[in-house]
């Protein structure tokens, strides 16, 4: 392709330094953990809707000894939560999402040939790849995966001995994930420098497109997050396997007393959540980036309140690290101090509001364009309102309590956070597609996705709320044992029954996004009519992006329908007209 | 060209040195959680803990020599040479400070541990480690001196070097002032 060096398959398809390779790496591997960790959790659903019932299906998937004549064995009832919770959370919303996005549109969009180090991003890459491994392997131990949640709480977690989830599944989970946080680690500060040290001539950060922002923000998030939950895993790591006692207490195991004392799993719980929380917004800030982008291009109008878009996405990053409590609020927390995260919590609903006033502002009176990006757009705005609402609730200790650790919290953070950020994923991946691959998606298949998709989605989380106001448990194997929620059956069964219809069509979207890279009608350049830089690069994909010169900036990238111009959009490469100021 | 070069590498550094302090702030804010329940065993800073304390920042300040000399065109490499000299007495001094702490009977795990004395060794432990890093940067850079690489206009390796190792010099500083006060 390129001129000035020979490309073996090696060097373009796998150990590829350049920027747009790496990201499709990361969204087909987030793809592949995806479907993984969808599979997972329609086998769990199985179980919770027909409890202890025999399905051939498990059998074929987990074999005999985890599924015995198809009924799902309650220790591997628990591993599947948890690999669905962390492959969910980890692997496809923080790396296969920012990973894609980060690596494709950072260069593209600032006007830059590459990351500022094609090696440290290649790098980033592959410890990715080898947490992704490990991670899989584990599926295979004898013993099974991890299986004490994602949010890995000792003593599940800290004693080997505790069920047979904590044994060589925690193990390999631990060196898994800190892989994984090496690579979000090196793949952040990539980002960083490179949004602040490579924009072309012109680009001023209030030129910067929102992704930019977004994904900015995202990573210094993370910078600043993941090495306390390194830390964190560090000390779990003493705890399992040099026996510290710095989350372990006095604990009898089988009538013997382990030597263990003094240790606190509150502090483990403190130190995850510092993490925890942030986190949840490392995997939401990237999709509201995309959604900004999407919205004004689709509905040819400037993003209402670029400014406040910005200083919103800001001020949540701040607020997020000052909120953990709210996980804790039933630890034995002090009211005062659960009042003070009641406090700090409810302040995040002021700049999530600023965006969705400022979401809907932008779609007021937009001459929208429904394509399937679109759509997903507008299903996230609906996401990020219905979750965030039931937000509020569990920010509010005194109602928390209620509900802490049922299926309402379920229902929350899945519709606010998995659905919205997924939602941003895909409409990103529909909208950028034509850059990644040269071809238009197919439309058909991407709204037959869309609507089964959000339809399927809230049939699944919706009814969720009601279960966990009746007091169901979430991470419970079994509800028939308890006569108390035996008329919540019928609920269960049409959860699962929309969380098979929302799985099938997943596959649907997964034949349009290979079906399309080979035999995809072929894209031009700027598809979408829109400003930003990277729809000025050839449909060709080429190293360095640019054959000739990087074009410079004069205008920010939302000009459409801007009066008196001549065409519906003017990029940002076109100078301001002769006495215009901007915009 | 060189000088946005020389900016993305410093920021580099800076946005890394960010990340190490929040991966210390944690462990640190762990212990001020841990020691405010019962069952937390105060103990005497070993005197090697003082002794390293005072090799480090003299070490930090043979490196601000250092670069004051290759600015001046001079040869930094005796100070660069004295910084590692320090930085490897450092790593020698906090060996000594484990033995010590041992002898009085705090271990790490085990009889005789304490939550107060894990966190003691992982704290050190987990800043030696960062200083390991520090001292191969160290060497590097006093090859690349005793070769006469750096010149008043190129000097970035230095400037690095001395910009991590007085992160950790004071980072230091604040861990042991730290935990002086805590596992009393
Ligand atoms: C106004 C905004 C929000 C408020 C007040 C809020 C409040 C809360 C509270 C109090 C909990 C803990 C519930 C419990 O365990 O008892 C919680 C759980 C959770 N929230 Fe939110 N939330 C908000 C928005 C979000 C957003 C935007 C995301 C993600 C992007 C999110 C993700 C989560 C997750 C992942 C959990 C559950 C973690 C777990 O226990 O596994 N939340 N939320
Ligand atoms: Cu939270």
């Amino acid at each position: 392709m390129s001129d000035h060096h020979k490309e073996t398959f090696i060097s373009k398809y796998v150990f590829s330094l350049d920027h747009k390779m790496i990201a499709k790496q990361f969204l087909i591997t987030g793809m592949f953990m995806g479907i993984i960790g969808m599979l997972m959790s329609i086998m769990f659903r199985l179980q919770l809707s027909n409890p202890g019932e025999s399905f051939a299906v498990l059998e074929w998937f987990l074999g005999s000894k985890w599924a015995p004549g198809g009924i799902l064995d309650p220790n591997m009832y628990l591993s599947l939560v948890t690999m669905h919770g962390t492959i969910l959370v980890f692997w496809v919303l923080t790396a296969g999402l920012t990973g894609t996005f980060a690596n494709f549109l950072i260069p593209l969009q600032i006007g830059a040939r590459d990351m500022a180090s094609g090696f440290m991003n290649m790098l980033s890459y592959w410890f990715f790849f080898a947490a992704t491994i490990i991670l899989l392997c584990s599926l295979f131990v004898e013993t099974g995966p991890a299986s004490a949640g994602w949010t890995i709480y000792p003593p599940l977690s800290a004693l080997p001995q505790a069920i047979p989830g904590s044994g060589l599944g925690q193990d390999l989970w631990l060196v898994s994930i800190a892989l994984f946080i090496v690579s979000s680690l090196l793949g952040g500060l990539n980002y960083i420098v490179t949004i602040l040290n490579l924009r072309t001539k012109g680009m001023s950060m209030s030129r910067l497109p929102l992704t930019m922002w977004a994904i900015l923000i995202t990573a210094i998030l993370g910078v600043l997050s993941f090495p306390v939950l390194l830390a964190a895993a560090l000390l779990l790591i003493f705890d399992r396997s040099f026996g510290t006692s710095f989350y372990l207490s006095d604990i009898i195991i089988g009538g013997e007393a382990l030597h263990h004392t003094g240790g606190s799993p509150v502090l483990f719980e403190h130190l995850f959540w510092f993490l925890g929380h942030p986190e949840v917004y490392i995997i939401l800030l990237p999709s509201l980036g995309i959604v900004s982008e999407v919205m004004s291009v689709n509905t040819r109008k400037p993003i209402f309140g670029y400014k406040a878009m910005v200083g919103a996405m800001l001020a949540i990053a701040f607020l997020s690290f000052i909120v953990w409590g709210h996980h804790m609020f039933i630890t034995g927390m002090d009211p005062f101090l659960g009042s003070v995260f009641t406090f700090t919590t409810l302040l995040i609903a002021i700049p999530s509001a600023v965006k969705v006033f400022n979401y809907l502002a932008t779609l007021w009176k937009g001459s929208i364009r429904f394509t399937p990006a679109m759509l997903f757009t507008i299903g996230f705005v609906s996401t990020f309102i219905t979750g965030g609402l039931t937000g509020l609730i569990l920010g509010d200790s005194a109602l928390d309590i209620n509900v802490h650790d049922t299926y309402f919290v379920v229902g929350h953070f899945h519709i606010v956070m998995g659905l919205s950020a997924i939602y941003g994923m895909f409409s990103g991946v529909y909208h950028w597609f034509p850059k990644m691959y040269g071809r238009m998606m197919n439309k058909k298949l991407g709204y037959l996705h869309f609507w089964v998709t959000f339809i399927a989605a809230y049939g699944v989380f919706f009814p969720m709320h009601f279960l966990g106001l009746a007091g169901l448990p979430r991470r419970y194997y079994t509800n028939s044992a308890f006569p108390m929620f035996d008329n919540l059956t019928d609920i269960n069964s049409i959860i699962t029954f929309f969380a098979i219809v929302g799985g099938l069509v997943q596959l649907v979207f997964v034949f349009n996004f290979f079906y399309s890279i080979f035999k995809g009608t072929k894209a031009s350049e700027n598809p979408w009519e829109s400003n930003t830089l990277e729809w000025t690069t050839p449909v060709e994909r080429i190293h360095g992006n640019w054959p000739g010169e990087i074009p410079t900036v004069h205008r920010w990238p939302y000009d459409y329908s801007k009066p008196g111009a001549d065409k519906d959009f003017v990029m940002q490469t076109e100078p301001l007209k002769e006495g215009k100021t901007e915009h | 060209m060189s000088t946005s070069k020389n900016n993305t590498s410093k920021q580099l550094l800076w946005i890394a040195m960010a990340g190490i302090f929040m991966f210390f702030a944690g462990l640190t804010s762990a212990v001020i959680v841990r020691s405010a329940e019962h069952g937390w065993d105060s103990i005497d800073m070993p005197i090697w803990f003082w002794y390293s304390t005072a090799a480090i920042i003299l070490s930090s300040l043979l490196l601000i020599i250092a670069k004051w000399q290759v600015k001046k065109g001079n040869s930094p490499s005796i100070y660069v040479l004295g910084a590692l000299a320090l930085g490897l007495f450092f790593g020698y001094c906090q060996v000594k400070g484990w033995d010590q702490l041992t002898a009085m009977g705090m271990y790490f795990v085990g009889e005789g541990s304490n939550p107060s004395s894990s966190f003691l060794y992982v704290i050190t432990f987990a800043h030696l480690v960062h200083v390991i890093g520090g001292l191969v940067a160290l060497i590097i850079t006093s090859v690349k001196s005793l070769q006469s690489k750096y010149t008043k206009d190129n000097y970035l390796g230095i400037e690095l070097v001395s910009i991590y190792w007085h992160f950790l010099d004071v980072l230091w500083v604040y861990l042991f002032v730290f935990l002086l006060y805590s596992v009393k």
